[in-house]
């Protein structure tokens, strides 16, 4: 019984098991110098990680009496997740060890991260959901604070954890209030107690305030304020991390509770996503107009993107898991290479962060500004990109589950957002060309990034590299 | 003769607290630190009162999780503290304000 148990969370021990190892083994020997070799052994790791669980066995199997769950949605995020991770971990090491930052602790705090996410998505009771969600929050916080004698990046980290714990707190009482009037913390069960489609004023509450707490981990308006603190603040590596696998958590999360543990309250719950939703994407779009820093500028871009992801959930059918999870896997790959991009402006060896400093680069680093150029009309959904079918997936969901009003005001949205993205593209082709330009950044790595992401944006317009079809056969195990 | 309902009320008196705690408090982020502790703590009453009341252990295990967690959060929170307070030689709420917009 135990050892089947075990043989299904494989995948997460290991990872547990050589985050915890490596850890004694770096802190006993070289410390930091073996810092790179372990961020490319963890990065490596994460790849194999995610070919084994998505190659290897079937899905559709739980453990621990229904605690974990391994089905096809929780492979489909896992994959997403651990790929992400290591594709931001690669993109880490030359920022990171040119700026004396690449310690050893960084990946392993990743790893250890990427566990707490891989629990979150195949969470399948409060419980196990709690304890992933806070695995992952927890190594969050620590490496939002990782540059320690930065103001800055401090700030983030203490911002990030207070705001983390209220979040959690929130959530904890949803739970406690879930676990007394359902009398299981089970999804199961919780399912079953709710089975006539009548909740509970007390679950009722308990649903609102679980709600609150997973709308803080996605950063949805209102519980945003964070966001653009946070990315500005933590390194940029950290935000490229933090803009990409936790976001997919957090949504395969709120998926997971709002379909296993309440899917026989759609009605209760869609109205509320949808309403983040829509405030999500609209307060992204109109807030990031003003920004003159990208890494702000790409939050208030995450806010108004999670905000898409939200209306895929919001429709409350498997075409809107699906929608949302296709959704996902295009914004990491558009986000990855865009921070590949902002990881290699910098001036004299300093990172800059300044939009306006991006005047005429389109002179001086033709194919790097186009490809930059792809992945922003990509991010604005403009066709025939892949962003664009992205968008029109959740909006073709919302659309099919009687939410026209939802979609329509997508659409005005998204040509809200249009704006800014067009602003940096504006400056890269036609801004002032200034004295201080930034200089190439010679990293093949970001190169490498930066361009593959640009051609999957315009390549994966011929068939979205299969990833309709596997998202669809995730959604169906999710919802039924 | 103590029902469910008088512990229910008093976790939701000081989860209120609490939060109240995080939101008003301009002066020190110890202080941020308590109210976070206060909130957990009465979701821990809360998950004890529900247990005894539904003859049902979970409750009680979900208790001990969270105690581990809390004790890990505060002291994660506490060294991002103390780094915080050595770039900024201060530790009151509104000089958290490098980064606005």
């Amino acid at each position: 019984m135990i050892s089947a148990d075990l043989n299904i969370i494989l995948p997460e021990i290991v990872l547990a098991v050589y985050a915890m190892l490596a850890l004694v083994g770096a802190v006993y020997t070289g410390k930091d110098k073996l810092a790179s070799a372990l961020l490319w052994g963890t990065a490596g790791l994460f790849v194999l990680v995610a070919f084994w669980i998505g190659t290897v066995g079937t899905p559709g199997s739980t453990a621990f009496d229904g605690m974990f769950i391994d089905d096809g949605f929780a492979r489909f995020a896992k994959v997403t997740i651990l790929l992400a991770a290591a594709a931001v971990l690669l993109m880490s090491e030359g920022y990171m060890s040119a700026r004396g930052l690449l310690r050893f602790e960084y990946p392993l705090l990743v790893a250890l991260a990427a566990v707490g996410m891989m629990m979150m998505v195949s969470a399948g009771n409060l419980m196990s959901l709690y304890m992933g969600l806070e695995l992952q929050s927890l190594s969050l916080y620590v490496v939002a604070a990782l540059r320690r004698d930065s103001v800055k990046s401090t700030e983030a980290g203490l911002k990030y954890f207070v705001l983390g714990a209220l979040s959690s707190g929130l959530l904890l009482y949803g739970c406690s209030l879930i676990y007394g009037y359902a009398g299981t913390t089970d999804f199961a069960g919780i399912i079953a107690a709710t089975s006539d489609g009548h909740l509970s004023v007390g679950l009722l509450i308990g649903l609102v305030l679980l709600i609150s707490g997973l709308a803080f981990k996605v950063s949805a308006v209102p519980f945003h304020m964070w966001t653009p603190d946070v990315y500005q603040g933590s390194p940029t590596p950290v935000t490229a991390f933090f803009a990409t696998a936790p976001k997919v958590a957090a949504m395969g999360l709120f998926a997971r509770v709002m379909f296993d543990a309440f899917g026989g309250a759609t009605h209760d719950w869609g109205q509320v996503v949808a309403l983040l939703s829509v405030l999500s994407m609209f307060y992204g779009a109109v807030a990031a107009i003003g920004q003159t820093d990208i890494k702000r500028l790409m939050a208030y871009s995450s806010i108004a993107h999670m905000g898409f992801a939200l209306m895929g959930l919001a429709a409350g059918s498997e075409l809107g898991v699906q929608a949302m999870l296709i959704y996902m896997a295009i914004y990491v790959t558009m986000n990855v290479g865009t921070f590949a991009f902002i990881l290699s402006m910098e001036r004299d060896g300093q990172p800059v962060t300044d939009i306006e400093a991006l005047g005429m680069y389109s002179k001086r680093e033709p194919g790097k500004a186009l490809a930059m150029l792809v992945l922003l009309f990509s991010l604005a959904g403009v066709p025939p990109l892949v962003g664009f079918f992205g968008k029109f997936y959740v909006l073709r969901a919302a659309y099919e589950a009687n939410m026209a009003w939802l979609a329509i005001a997508g659409v005005i949205a998204s040509v809200i957002g249009a704006f800014y993205y067009l602003r940096i593209v504006y400056y890269m082709y036609f801004g002032e060309d200034r004295a201080d330009a930034l200089d190439g950044g010679k990293s093949p790595v970001l190169w490498g990034f930066l361009m593959a992401s640009a051609v999957i944006m315009v390549v994966g317009v011929v068939n979205l590299f299969g990833i309709e079809g596997a998202a669809q056969a995730a959604a169906a195990t999710l919802v039924n | 003769m103590i029902e469910l309902e008088h512990y229910l009320t008093v976790a939701a008196v000081l989860f209120v607290i609490g939060i109240f705690g995080l939101f008003l408090n301009r002066k020190n982020v110890i202080i941020l630190l308590m109210s976070i502790e206060l909130m957990l703590l009465a979701v821990n009453i809360n998950l004890v009162a529900f247990s005894t009341h539904l003859g049902d252990l979970t409750g009680q295990v979900f208790t001990l999780f969270v105690l581990t967690v809390a004790a890990a959060e505060a002291a994660i929170g506490l060294a991002i503290l103390v780094c915080f307070f050595r770039n900024r030689g201060t530790i009151a709420v509104e000089d958290v304000n490098v980064m606005k917009g």
